[in-house]
Protein backbone atom coordinates (compact mmCIF):
# COMPACT_ATOMS: atom_id res chain seq x y z
CA UNK A 1 0.00 0.00 0.00
CA UNK A 2 2.84 2.38 0.87
CA UNK A 3 4.32 1.89 -2.58
CA UNK A 4 1.15 3.19 -4.19
CA UNK A 5 1.31 6.42 -2.23
CA UNK A 6 3.01 8.36 -4.98
CA UNK A 7 3.38 12.09 -5.48
CA UNK A 8 0.20 12.34 -7.55
CA UNK A 9 -1.91 10.73 -4.87
CA UNK A 10 -0.56 13.18 -2.32
CA UNK A 11 -1.13 16.14 -4.67
CA UNK A 12 -4.69 14.99 -5.33
CA UNK A 13 -5.48 14.75 -1.62
CA UNK A 14 -3.98 18.09 -0.52
CA UNK A 15 -7.04 20.21 -1.26
CA UNK A 16 -9.73 17.73 -0.16
CA UNK A 17 -7.81 17.14 3.10
CA UNK A 18 -7.59 20.89 3.69
CA UNK A 19 -11.30 21.37 3.03
CA UNK A 20 -12.19 18.45 5.29
CA UNK A 21 -10.30 20.16 8.10
CA UNK A 22 -11.21 23.81 7.56
CA UNK A 23 -14.67 23.55 5.99
CA UNK A 24 -16.48 20.26 6.50
CA UNK A 25 -15.42 19.78 10.13
CA UNK A 26 -16.43 23.36 11.10
CA UNK A 27 -19.72 22.82 9.23
CA UNK A 28 -20.41 19.96 11.63
CA UNK A 29 -19.36 22.32 14.42
CA UNK A 30 -21.93 24.88 13.26
CA UNK A 31 -24.54 22.16 13.30
CA UNK A 32 -23.32 21.37 16.82
CA UNK A 33 -23.87 25.00 17.85
CA UNK A 34 -27.39 24.90 16.46
CA UNK A 35 -28.38 22.03 18.73
CA UNK A 36 -26.34 22.95 21.81
CA UNK A 37 -26.46 26.72 22.32
CA UNK A 38 -27.76 28.06 24.56
CA UNK A 39 -29.08 24.66 25.68
CA UNK A 40 -28.93 21.18 24.15
CA UNK A 41 -31.97 20.33 22.08
CA UNK A 42 -33.84 21.36 18.96
CA UNK A 43 -35.03 24.59 20.56
CA UNK A 44 -33.39 26.81 17.92
CA UNK A 45 -35.15 24.97 15.12
CA UNK A 46 -38.51 25.23 16.91
CA UNK A 47 -37.89 28.96 17.32
CA UNK A 48 -37.04 29.29 13.64
CA UNK A 49 -40.42 27.84 12.69
CA UNK A 50 -42.55 29.57 15.34
CA UNK A 51 -40.96 32.93 16.14
CA UNK A 52 -43.02 35.73 14.51
CA UNK A 53 -39.94 37.79 13.57
CA UNK A 54 -38.18 34.84 12.00
CA UNK A 55 -41.30 33.79 10.08
CA UNK A 56 -41.85 37.34 8.80
CA UNK A 57 -38.27 37.50 7.61
CA UNK A 58 -38.52 34.15 5.89
CA UNK A 59 -41.74 35.21 4.22
CA UNK A 60 -40.17 38.45 3.01
CA UNK A 61 -37.09 36.52 1.84
CA UNK A 62 -39.27 34.15 -0.17
CA UNK A 63 -41.29 37.01 -1.68
CA UNK A 64 -38.23 39.08 -2.61
CA UNK A 65 -36.33 36.07 -3.96
CA UNK A 66 -39.26 35.00 -6.16
CA UNK A 67 -39.76 38.51 -7.55
CA UNK A 68 -36.02 38.93 -8.10
CA UNK A 69 -35.77 35.54 -9.82
CA UNK A 70 -38.68 36.18 -12.20
CA UNK A 71 -37.47 39.66 -13.15
CA UNK A 72 -33.82 38.64 -13.55
CA UNK A 73 -34.59 35.64 -15.72
CA UNK A 74 -36.96 37.63 -17.92
CA UNK A 75 -34.39 40.39 -18.49
CA UNK A 76 -31.65 37.81 -18.94
CA UNK A 77 -33.70 36.03 -21.61
CA UNK A 78 -34.01 39.29 -23.51
CA UNK A 79 -30.28 40.05 -23.22
CA UNK A 80 -29.25 36.49 -24.06
CA UNK A 81 -31.48 36.42 -27.14
CA UNK A 82 -29.93 39.57 -28.57
CA UNK A 83 -26.44 38.53 -27.47
CA UNK A 84 -26.74 35.24 -29.36
CA UNK A 85 -28.82 36.27 -32.37
CA UNK A 86 -28.29 40.04 -32.68
CA UNK A 87 -26.39 41.95 -35.34
CA UNK A 88 -22.61 42.14 -34.66
CA UNK A 89 -22.93 45.63 -33.17
CA UNK A 90 -25.78 44.60 -30.89
CA UNK A 91 -23.86 41.45 -29.88
CA UNK A 92 -20.90 43.56 -28.80
CA UNK A 93 -23.14 45.99 -26.90
CA UNK A 94 -24.92 43.15 -25.10
CA UNK A 95 -21.62 41.48 -24.27
CA UNK A 96 -20.32 44.68 -22.68
CA UNK A 97 -23.57 45.19 -20.76
CA UNK A 98 -23.31 41.65 -19.40
CA UNK A 99 -19.59 41.37 -18.65
CA UNK A 100 -18.61 44.82 -17.38
CA UNK A 101 -21.12 44.82 -14.49
CA UNK A 102 -20.40 41.13 -13.89
CA UNK A 103 -16.76 41.82 -13.06
CA UNK A 104 -17.32 44.96 -11.03
CA UNK A 105 -17.52 44.67 -7.25
CA UNK A 106 -20.97 44.12 -5.83
CA UNK A 107 -20.31 47.00 -3.41
CA UNK A 108 -19.72 49.48 -6.20
CA UNK A 109 -22.84 48.32 -8.04
CA UNK A 110 -24.99 48.76 -4.93
CA UNK A 111 -23.36 52.15 -4.31
CA UNK A 112 -24.26 53.18 -7.87
CA UNK A 113 -27.91 52.52 -7.10
CA UNK A 114 -27.63 54.55 -3.89
CA UNK A 115 -26.29 57.46 -5.95
CA UNK A 116 -29.22 57.20 -8.34
CA UNK A 117 -32.05 56.46 -5.92
CA UNK A 118 -31.36 58.35 -2.69
CA UNK A 119 -33.51 61.34 -1.72
CA UNK A 120 -31.07 63.84 -3.20
CA UNK A 121 -30.00 61.38 -5.86
CA UNK A 122 -29.85 61.69 -9.61
CA UNK A 123 -33.36 60.36 -10.22
CA UNK A 124 -35.12 62.55 -7.66
CA UNK A 125 -33.17 65.67 -8.69
CA UNK A 126 -34.06 65.16 -12.35
CA UNK A 127 -37.72 64.48 -11.61
CA UNK A 128 -37.85 67.56 -9.36
CA UNK A 129 -36.18 69.78 -11.94
CA UNK A 130 -38.63 68.85 -14.68
CA UNK A 131 -41.49 69.29 -12.22
CA UNK A 132 -42.75 65.71 -12.42
CA UNK A 133 -42.81 65.47 -8.62
CA UNK A 134 -43.05 68.10 -5.87
CA UNK A 135 -41.38 66.09 -3.10
CA UNK A 136 -38.45 63.68 -3.45
CA UNK A 137 -39.61 60.07 -3.59
CA UNK A 138 -38.34 57.69 -0.92
CA UNK A 139 -36.62 55.05 -3.02
CA UNK A 140 -33.73 53.69 -0.96
CA UNK A 141 -34.37 51.57 2.12
CA UNK A 142 -37.43 50.11 0.45
CA UNK A 143 -38.17 46.66 -0.86
CA UNK A 144 -38.18 48.22 -4.33
CA UNK A 145 -34.54 49.34 -4.10
CA UNK A 146 -33.48 45.98 -2.69
CA UNK A 147 -35.16 44.13 -5.55
CA UNK A 148 -33.69 46.52 -8.13
CA UNK A 149 -30.16 46.11 -6.78
CA UNK A 150 -30.45 42.33 -6.55
CA UNK A 151 -31.83 42.03 -10.08
CA UNK A 152 -28.96 44.13 -11.34
CA UNK A 153 -26.48 41.87 -9.56
CA UNK A 154 -28.04 38.61 -10.72
CA UNK A 155 -28.92 39.25 -14.39
CA UNK A 156 -25.44 38.27 -15.72
CA UNK A 157 -25.58 34.96 -13.81
CA UNK A 158 -28.98 34.29 -15.36
CA UNK A 159 -27.75 35.13 -18.86
CA UNK A 160 -25.04 32.44 -19.05
CA UNK A 161 -27.14 29.24 -18.89
CA UNK A 162 -29.83 30.68 -21.16
CA UNK A 163 -27.34 31.92 -23.77
CA UNK A 164 -25.54 28.58 -23.68
CA UNK A 165 -28.78 26.68 -24.43
CA UNK A 166 -29.76 29.18 -27.16
CA UNK A 167 -26.38 28.64 -28.87
CA UNK A 168 -27.03 24.91 -29.08
CA UNK A 169 -30.39 25.26 -30.82
CA UNK A 170 -30.29 23.91 -34.35
CA UNK A 171 -31.59 26.80 -36.45
CA UNK A 172 -32.88 24.34 -39.08
CA UNK A 173 -35.62 23.32 -36.67
CA UNK A 174 -36.84 26.90 -36.60
CA UNK A 175 -36.56 27.25 -40.36
CA UNK A 176 -38.58 24.06 -40.72
CA UNK A 177 -41.27 25.51 -38.54
CA UNK A 178 -41.38 28.71 -40.60
CA UNK A 179 -41.19 26.72 -43.82
CA UNK A 180 -44.27 24.75 -42.90
CA UNK A 181 -46.21 27.96 -42.52
CA UNK A 182 -45.98 28.76 -38.82
CA UNK A 183 -45.93 32.45 -37.96
CA UNK A 184 -42.87 33.90 -36.16
CA UNK A 185 -44.91 34.21 -32.96
CA UNK A 186 -46.13 30.62 -33.18
CA UNK A 187 -42.58 29.42 -33.86
CA UNK A 188 -41.30 31.33 -30.84
CA UNK A 189 -43.90 30.07 -28.37
CA UNK A 190 -44.14 26.50 -29.65
CA UNK A 191 -40.65 25.70 -30.90
CA UNK A 192 -38.01 28.15 -29.68
CA UNK A 193 -39.19 28.71 -26.12
CA UNK A 194 -39.65 25.00 -25.27
CA UNK A 195 -36.13 24.31 -26.55
CA UNK A 196 -34.71 26.87 -24.09
CA UNK A 197 -36.57 25.53 -21.04
CA UNK A 198 -33.51 23.73 -19.58
CA UNK A 199 -31.59 27.00 -19.66
CA UNK A 200 -34.47 28.87 -18.07
CA UNK A 201 -34.74 26.30 -15.27
CA UNK A 202 -31.02 26.40 -14.62
CA UNK A 203 -31.17 30.20 -14.47
CA UNK A 204 -34.14 30.16 -12.12
CA UNK A 205 -32.42 27.82 -9.69
CA UNK A 206 -29.05 29.56 -9.82
CA UNK A 207 -30.58 33.01 -9.33
CA UNK A 208 -32.89 31.87 -6.55
CA UNK A 209 -30.05 30.19 -4.65
CA UNK A 210 -27.80 33.24 -5.04
CA UNK A 211 -30.60 35.58 -3.98
CA UNK A 212 -31.30 33.50 -0.90
CA UNK A 213 -27.78 33.54 0.52
CA UNK A 214 -26.84 37.03 -0.50
CA UNK A 215 -26.72 39.95 1.85
CA UNK A 216 -24.42 42.71 0.64
CA UNK A 217 -26.89 44.36 -1.74
CA UNK A 218 -29.93 44.02 0.58
CA UNK A 219 -27.91 45.39 3.50
CA UNK A 220 -26.79 48.48 1.57
CA UNK A 221 -29.99 49.22 -0.35
CA UNK A 222 -32.29 48.08 2.44
CA UNK A 223 -30.33 50.10 5.00
CA UNK A 224 -31.15 47.72 7.84
CA UNK A 225 -34.88 48.15 7.26
CA UNK A 226 -35.48 45.42 4.72
CA UNK A 227 -33.83 42.53 6.55
CA UNK A 228 -33.77 39.16 4.83
CA UNK A 229 -32.60 35.79 6.02
CA UNK A 230 -28.89 36.24 5.21
CA UNK A 231 -28.66 39.60 6.98
CA UNK A 232 -30.72 38.13 9.83
CA UNK A 233 -28.03 35.46 10.26
CA UNK A 234 -25.36 38.19 10.30
CA UNK A 235 -27.31 40.03 13.01
CA UNK A 236 -27.71 36.86 15.10
CA UNK A 237 -23.99 36.14 15.03
CA UNK A 238 -22.62 39.67 15.44
CA UNK A 239 -25.16 41.95 17.00
CA UNK A 240 -27.18 39.80 19.33
CA UNK A 241 -24.61 36.99 19.74
CA UNK A 242 -27.30 34.34 19.36
CA UNK A 243 -24.78 31.89 17.95
CA UNK A 244 -27.02 28.87 18.29
CA UNK A 245 -29.96 30.51 16.54
CA UNK A 246 -27.72 31.96 13.81
CA UNK A 247 -26.26 28.49 13.28
CA UNK A 248 -29.73 26.93 13.04
CA UNK A 249 -30.79 29.52 10.46
CA UNK A 250 -27.61 28.76 8.47
CA UNK A 251 -28.37 25.05 8.49
CA UNK A 252 -31.92 25.86 7.35
CA UNK A 253 -30.66 27.93 4.41
CA UNK A 254 -28.18 25.19 3.55
CA UNK A 255 -30.98 22.61 3.51
CA UNK A 256 -33.08 24.70 1.11
CA UNK A 257 -30.07 25.28 -1.16
CA UNK A 258 -29.15 21.57 -1.11
CA UNK A 259 -32.72 20.69 -2.11
CA UNK A 260 -32.62 23.18 -4.98
CA UNK A 261 -29.21 21.94 -6.12
CA UNK A 262 -30.59 18.40 -6.11
CA UNK A 263 -33.46 19.65 -8.26
CA UNK A 264 -30.99 21.29 -10.64
CA UNK A 265 -29.14 18.01 -11.13
CA UNK A 266 -32.35 16.07 -11.58
CA UNK A 267 -34.12 18.42 -13.99
CA UNK A 268 -31.16 19.19 -16.22
CA UNK A 269 -27.70 17.84 -16.61
CA UNK A 270 -25.54 20.82 -15.62
CA UNK A 271 -22.54 19.58 -17.62
CA UNK A 272 -24.56 20.37 -20.75
CA UNK A 273 -24.54 24.03 -19.75
CA UNK A 274 -20.80 24.37 -19.35
CA UNK A 275 -20.12 24.90 -23.03
CA UNK B 1 -25.38 31.02 -36.53
CA UNK B 2 -25.50 34.42 -38.23
CA UNK B 3 -28.85 33.60 -39.71
CA UNK B 4 -31.68 35.07 -37.66
CA UNK B 5 -33.84 32.13 -36.65
CA UNK B 6 -36.97 34.13 -35.91
CA UNK B 7 -38.56 37.25 -37.11
CA UNK B 8 -38.77 38.54 -33.57
CA UNK B 9 -36.32 41.35 -34.04
CA UNK B 10 -39.06 43.92 -34.07
CA UNK B 11 -38.12 47.40 -32.94
CA UNK B 12 -39.98 46.88 -29.67
CA UNK B 13 -37.86 43.90 -28.63
CA UNK B 14 -34.71 45.65 -29.76
CA UNK B 15 -35.64 48.66 -27.69
CA UNK B 16 -36.39 46.49 -24.66
CA UNK B 17 -33.03 44.74 -24.96
CA UNK B 18 -31.13 48.00 -25.36
CA UNK B 19 -32.94 49.47 -22.36
CA UNK B 20 -32.02 46.40 -20.31
CA UNK B 21 -28.42 46.90 -21.37
CA UNK B 22 -28.57 50.55 -20.34
CA UNK B 23 -30.07 49.45 -17.00
CA UNK B 24 -27.02 47.20 -16.49
CA UNK B 25 -24.56 50.05 -17.10
CA UNK B 26 -26.54 52.83 -15.41
CA UNK B 27 -25.35 52.53 -11.78
CA UNK B 28 -21.74 52.26 -12.95
CA UNK B 29 -21.96 55.42 -15.03
CA UNK B 30 -23.83 57.26 -12.26
CA UNK B 31 -20.85 56.97 -9.91
CA UNK B 32 -18.48 58.79 -12.26
CA UNK B 33 -19.73 62.41 -11.98
CA UNK B 34 -20.25 62.09 -8.22
CA UNK B 35 -16.54 61.30 -7.77
CA UNK B 36 -15.66 64.73 -9.21
CA UNK B 37 -17.86 66.79 -6.91
CA UNK B 38 -16.11 69.67 -5.13
CA UNK B 39 -18.38 69.23 -2.05
CA UNK B 40 -17.76 67.19 1.08
CA UNK B 41 -20.96 65.23 0.62
CA UNK B 42 -22.45 63.13 -2.18
CA UNK B 43 -23.59 65.50 -4.91
CA UNK B 44 -23.32 66.15 -8.60
CA UNK B 45 -20.74 68.72 -9.67
CA UNK B 46 -22.52 71.65 -11.29
CA UNK B 47 -19.88 72.85 -13.73
CA UNK B 48 -17.16 72.87 -11.08
CA UNK B 49 -15.42 69.52 -11.32
CA UNK B 50 -12.77 68.76 -8.74
CA UNK B 51 -10.16 66.08 -8.09
CA UNK B 52 -10.12 66.64 -4.32
CA UNK B 53 -11.56 63.21 -3.51
CA UNK B 54 -8.95 61.46 -5.64
CA UNK B 55 -6.29 63.52 -3.91
CA UNK B 56 -7.77 62.68 -0.51
CA UNK B 57 -7.76 58.99 -1.40
CA UNK B 58 -4.08 59.05 -2.36
CA UNK B 59 -3.05 60.83 0.84
CA UNK B 60 -5.39 59.19 3.35
CA UNK B 61 -3.38 56.67 5.35
CA UNK B 62 -6.36 54.54 6.25
CA UNK B 63 -7.37 54.03 2.62
CA UNK B 64 -3.78 53.38 1.56
CA UNK B 65 -3.37 50.82 4.33
CA UNK B 66 -6.52 49.07 3.12
CA UNK B 67 -5.24 48.97 -0.43
CA UNK B 68 -2.00 47.37 0.74
CA UNK B 69 -3.91 44.89 2.95
CA UNK B 70 -6.04 43.93 -0.04
CA UNK B 71 -3.04 43.54 -2.34
CA UNK B 72 -1.21 41.39 0.21
CA UNK B 73 -4.19 39.12 0.91
CA UNK B 74 -5.14 38.81 -2.77
CA UNK B 75 -1.57 37.99 -3.88
CA UNK B 76 -1.01 35.41 -1.15
CA UNK B 77 -4.37 33.70 -1.43
CA UNK B 78 -4.39 33.62 -5.24
CA UNK B 79 -0.97 31.96 -5.36
CA UNK B 80 -1.94 29.40 -2.70
CA UNK B 81 -5.29 28.75 -4.41
CA UNK B 82 -3.60 28.21 -7.77
CA UNK B 83 -1.03 25.78 -6.32
CA UNK B 84 -3.74 23.79 -4.50
CA UNK B 85 -6.03 23.72 -7.53
CA UNK B 86 -3.20 22.72 -9.88
CA UNK B 87 -2.01 19.94 -7.55
CA UNK B 88 -5.59 18.69 -7.24
CA UNK B 89 -6.36 18.74 -10.96
CA UNK B 90 -3.01 17.17 -11.90
CA UNK B 91 -3.29 14.47 -9.25
CA UNK B 92 -6.76 13.59 -10.51
CA UNK B 93 -5.57 13.58 -14.11
CA UNK B 94 -2.72 11.16 -13.37
CA UNK B 95 -4.54 8.88 -10.95
CA UNK B 96 -8.14 9.01 -12.20
CA UNK B 97 -9.54 7.31 -9.08
CA UNK B 98 -13.04 5.90 -8.97
CA UNK B 99 -13.96 8.21 -6.11
CA UNK B 100 -12.78 11.24 -8.13
CA UNK B 101 -16.31 12.63 -8.36
CA UNK B 102 -16.63 12.81 -4.58
CA UNK B 103 -13.27 14.61 -4.32
CA UNK B 104 -14.37 17.16 -6.93
CA UNK B 105 -17.62 17.66 -5.03
CA UNK B 106 -15.67 18.37 -1.85
CA UNK B 107 -13.28 20.72 -3.66
CA UNK B 108 -16.20 22.73 -5.08
CA UNK B 109 -18.29 22.75 -1.91
CA UNK B 110 -17.48 26.30 -0.67
CA UNK B 111 -18.64 27.65 -4.03
CA UNK B 112 -22.02 25.92 -3.86
CA UNK B 113 -22.79 26.88 -0.27
CA UNK B 114 -24.33 30.38 0.11
CA UNK B 115 -21.68 32.92 1.19
CA UNK B 116 -23.46 33.76 4.43
CA UNK B 117 -23.35 30.10 5.49
CA UNK B 118 -19.67 29.85 4.50
CA UNK B 119 -19.13 32.95 6.61
CA UNK B 120 -20.68 31.30 9.67
CA UNK B 121 -18.66 28.11 9.08
CA UNK B 122 -15.34 29.97 8.73
CA UNK B 123 -16.18 32.24 11.65
CA UNK B 124 -16.80 29.13 13.77
CA UNK B 125 -13.43 27.68 12.75
CA UNK B 126 -11.42 30.84 13.28
CA UNK B 127 -13.04 31.71 16.58
CA UNK B 128 -11.94 28.25 17.74
CA UNK B 129 -8.33 28.50 16.65
CA UNK B 130 -7.90 32.22 17.29
CA UNK B 131 -7.33 33.41 13.74
CA UNK B 132 -10.04 36.09 13.70
CA UNK B 133 -8.78 39.42 12.37
CA UNK B 134 -5.29 38.22 11.43
CA UNK B 135 -3.59 38.17 8.03
CA UNK B 136 -3.20 34.40 8.23
CA UNK B 137 -6.88 33.98 9.04
CA UNK B 138 -8.01 36.23 6.23
CA UNK B 139 -5.70 34.57 3.70
CA UNK B 140 -7.04 31.15 4.74
CA UNK B 141 -10.59 32.50 4.37
CA UNK B 142 -9.92 33.77 0.87
CA UNK B 143 -8.17 30.52 -0.09
CA UNK B 144 -11.28 28.59 0.94
CA UNK B 145 -13.57 30.94 -0.98
CA UNK B 146 -11.63 31.27 -4.25
CA UNK B 147 -9.95 27.86 -4.68
CA UNK B 148 -13.13 26.17 -6.02
CA UNK B 149 -13.16 28.63 -8.93
CA UNK B 150 -9.47 27.93 -9.61
CA UNK B 151 -10.28 24.19 -9.48
CA UNK B 152 -12.91 24.60 -12.21
CA UNK B 153 -10.40 26.40 -14.42
CA UNK B 154 -7.72 23.76 -13.81
CA UNK B 155 -10.10 20.84 -14.38
CA UNK B 156 -11.15 22.39 -17.68
CA UNK B 157 -7.47 22.76 -18.59
CA UNK B 158 -6.52 19.16 -17.69
CA UNK B 159 -9.58 17.75 -19.47
CA UNK B 160 -8.04 19.04 -22.72
CA UNK B 161 -4.71 17.27 -22.07
CA UNK B 162 -3.97 14.14 -24.03
CA UNK B 163 -3.26 11.15 -21.77
CA UNK B 164 -0.67 9.85 -24.26
CA UNK B 165 1.52 12.79 -23.23
CA UNK B 166 2.26 10.95 -20.00
CA UNK B 167 2.87 7.62 -21.75
CA UNK B 168 5.23 9.19 -24.27
CA UNK B 169 7.21 10.95 -21.57
CA UNK B 170 7.48 7.87 -19.35
CA UNK B 171 8.41 5.67 -22.34
CA UNK B 172 11.23 8.03 -23.20
CA UNK B 173 12.61 7.46 -19.72
CA UNK B 174 11.40 10.50 -17.79
CA UNK B 175 10.66 9.94 -14.13
CA UNK B 176 7.28 10.68 -12.60
CA UNK B 177 8.56 14.02 -11.28
CA UNK B 178 10.17 14.98 -14.57
CA UNK B 179 6.98 14.10 -16.45
CA UNK B 180 4.91 16.21 -14.09
CA UNK B 181 7.03 19.32 -14.02
CA UNK B 182 8.74 19.35 -17.42
CA UNK B 183 6.15 17.78 -19.69
CA UNK B 184 2.65 18.18 -18.27
CA UNK B 185 2.86 21.48 -16.39
CA UNK B 186 4.23 23.51 -19.31
CA UNK B 187 1.16 22.41 -21.25
CA UNK B 188 -1.04 23.93 -18.56
CA UNK B 189 0.59 27.38 -18.54
CA UNK B 190 -2.49 29.17 -19.77
CA UNK B 191 -4.80 27.32 -17.37
CA UNK B 192 -2.49 28.19 -14.48
CA UNK B 193 -2.48 31.84 -15.46
CA UNK B 194 -6.28 31.94 -15.80
CA UNK B 195 -6.77 30.19 -12.46
CA UNK B 196 -4.39 32.61 -10.73
CA UNK B 197 -5.94 35.66 -12.34
CA UNK B 198 -9.50 34.60 -11.49
CA UNK B 199 -8.46 33.88 -7.88
CA UNK B 200 -6.74 37.25 -7.66
CA UNK B 201 -9.83 39.15 -8.82
CA UNK B 202 -12.22 37.16 -6.63
CA UNK B 203 -10.03 37.62 -3.55
CA UNK B 204 -9.58 41.32 -4.28
CA UNK B 205 -13.38 41.73 -4.36
CA UNK B 206 -14.31 39.28 -1.58
CA UNK B 207 -16.55 40.92 1.01
CA UNK B 208 -19.30 38.57 2.24
CA UNK B 209 -17.07 36.31 4.34
CA UNK B 210 -14.38 38.94 4.97
CA UNK B 211 -16.97 40.95 6.92
CA UNK B 212 -17.33 38.15 9.44
CA UNK B 213 -13.68 37.40 10.12
CA UNK B 214 -11.83 40.73 10.06
CA UNK B 215 -12.31 44.40 10.62
CA UNK B 216 -10.07 45.99 13.21
CA UNK B 217 -6.46 45.00 12.58
CA UNK B 218 -6.90 43.93 8.99
CA UNK B 219 -9.23 46.03 6.85
CA UNK B 220 -9.32 45.18 3.16
CA UNK B 221 -10.49 47.70 0.60
CA UNK B 222 -13.99 46.20 0.15
CA UNK B 223 -14.40 46.13 3.93
CA UNK B 224 -13.51 49.84 4.15
CA UNK B 225 -15.95 50.65 1.34
CA UNK B 226 -18.61 48.66 3.20
CA UNK B 227 -17.95 50.59 6.41
CA UNK B 228 -18.18 53.85 4.48
CA UNK B 229 -21.47 52.87 2.88
CA UNK B 230 -22.95 51.82 6.21
CA UNK B 231 -21.72 54.71 8.34
CA UNK B 232 -21.24 57.86 6.35
CA UNK B 233 -21.26 57.99 2.61
CA UNK B 234 -18.30 60.10 1.55
CA UNK B 235 -17.60 60.99 -2.12
CA UNK B 236 -14.20 59.37 -1.58
CA UNK B 237 -16.06 56.07 -2.08
CA UNK B 238 -17.10 57.29 -5.52
CA UNK B 239 -13.46 58.07 -6.32
CA UNK B 240 -12.36 54.57 -5.19
CA UNK B 241 -15.19 53.06 -7.24
CA UNK B 242 -14.18 54.91 -10.39
CA UNK B 243 -10.54 53.81 -10.02
CA UNK B 244 -11.61 50.20 -9.44
CA UNK B 245 -13.99 50.29 -12.41
CA UNK B 246 -11.21 51.59 -14.66
CA UNK B 247 -8.83 48.87 -13.39
CA UNK B 248 -11.48 46.18 -13.90
CA UNK B 249 -12.21 47.33 -17.41
CA UNK B 250 -8.49 47.36 -18.28
CA UNK B 251 -8.14 43.87 -16.79
CA UNK B 252 -11.06 42.54 -18.86
CA UNK B 253 -9.57 44.00 -22.04
CA UNK B 254 -6.08 42.69 -21.21
CA UNK B 255 -7.39 39.20 -20.50
CA UNK B 256 -9.47 39.16 -23.67
CA UNK B 257 -6.44 40.23 -25.72
CA UNK B 258 -4.26 37.62 -24.01
CA UNK B 259 -6.82 34.89 -24.75
CA UNK B 260 -7.12 36.11 -28.30
CA UNK B 261 -3.36 35.91 -28.84
CA UNK B 262 -3.20 32.47 -27.19
CA UNK B 263 -6.01 31.29 -29.41
CA UNK B 264 -4.03 32.38 -32.48
CA UNK B 265 -0.63 30.95 -31.51
CA UNK B 266 -1.98 27.74 -30.00
CA UNK B 267 -2.28 24.57 -32.11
Amino acid sequence: MAARLNIHTIAMWLLPALFLAVYLAPLLGVFGWSVSRPEPGAENYVRMLTDADALNIMLRTARVCILVTLTSVLLAYLLAYHWVFGSPARKLFMELCIFIPFWISVLIRAFGWVVILRNKGILNESLLSIGAIAEPLTLVRTEFSVILGMVHFLVPFAVFPIASVMRQIDSRVLLASRGMGASPGFTFWNVFLPLTVPGILASVIIVFVFALGFFITPAILGGGKIVMIAEYIYIQIFQTSNWGFGAALSIGVLAVVAAMAGLLFKVIRPERLVK
Amino acid sequence: MTRKPLNLQSWLLKLAAVLTGVFMLMPLVAVIPVSFTPKRFLSLPKGDWSLRHYQALLTDEAWLASISDSVLVALASSVIATVLAAAFALGLWFRQPRYGGALVGLALLPMAVPPVVSAVIIYFLQARIGLIDTYAGLILTHVIMVTPFAVIVMLTATSRLDKSLELASRNLGASRMQTTFWVVLPNLKFGLFSAWFLSLVLSWEEIAVTLFVSGIDVITLPKRIWDGLRLNVDPIIAAVSVILMVLTTIAIVAKTLHEHRKGKSGS
